[in-house]
């Protein structure tokens, strides 16, 4: 086994293992920071694949600004008092087998899907120099519309959010 | 390392993400799980990425991320309302809206 592999497995592990304890955990402070430990991983596994741009904008926008939004939000509203009504018994097995049963689903297609090996060793598609042209080659206009998008996203949080 | 690993990593995550929306009744772990739900197909993208060698879906995970960012920050304001108006983030107490 690589290096690479046994990396893989290490932090596949740890962000499954998060990801479920996001979902069982009673306070929602531990969930987000159970979160950020998920998206920590997932940065890992972007630099393995050699996107190391895609690594350093997850970190920066979803560890820096989603989850600090995230917790700011908890606390303000007081939150971490974990006095949260559970759903039945019911109701929760319901939505876990159901949730299997996507699981199911999911492997059951794609288990005999493209059976390819990624190739080993760096290729430079994940660099900020090639990333950059094609951004700003083929998709100026999608950059452009993100922007209104951002504009339209900030009114109208400044006009939700406002006291009336 | 063959690329069925990462394909089964974001199945494991998305359903993962898709059983939290389901079986919890906090508004905001509700979110979150939807993060994780993007994470899942951000990782699945990038991981397709490498395998086709094209930084066309890297482009387009960078695309998520900003609709992602967006979208928290309108739903954390709708949320932060809701919880004005009725002092919980319960997901049941929205069917108030009903009437």
């Amino acid at each position: 086994m690589s290096l690479q592999v046994i990396l893989f497995w290490i932090l596949a592990v740890i962000s499954i293992l998060s990801a479920i304890g996001v979902v069982v955990a009673k306070n929602p402070v531990h969930s987000v920071l159970l979160l950020i430990v998920t998206f920590f991983d997932i940065a890992g596994l972007y630099i393995l694949l050699n996107a190391q741009f895609l690594a350093v904008v997850h970190i920066i926008v979803y560890a820096g600004a989603i989850m600090v939004l995230f917790l700011f939000v908890i606390m303000l509203m007081n939150l971490n008092a974990s006095g949260e009504p559970q759903k039945n018994n019911l109701v929760k097995f319901a939505g876990v087998i159901s949730g299997g049963l996507l699981l199911l689903v999911l492997v059951a297609a794609l288990r005999k899907a493209d059976t390819g090996m990624l190739m080993q060793g760096a290729t430079d598609i994940g660099l900020v120099k090639n990333l950059g042209k094609v951004l700003f080659k083929d998709f100026v206009l999608p950059f452009e519309v993100s922007s209104i998008l951002f504009l339209s996203a900030m009114i109208g949080a400044i006009v939700i959010g406002k006291k009336d | 390392m063959p690329i069925q690993n990462y394909i089964w990593l974001a199945v494991a995550l998305f359903s993962i993400g898709v059983i939290g929306v389901l079986i919890r009744r906090n508004a905001i772990i509700i979110f979150m799980c939807i993060e994780l739900m993007l994470n899942a197909v951000n990782l699945l993208m990038v991981a397709l990425s490498k395998y086709h060698h094209d930084a066309s879906a890297q482009i387009f995970v960078f695309f998520i991320m900003v609709v992602a960012a967006a979208e928290v920050s309108v739903g954390l304001a709708i949320i932060v309302m809701v919880y004005r108006h009725t002092k919980s983030v319960d997901v049941n107490i929205l069917n108030r809206l009903k009437n």
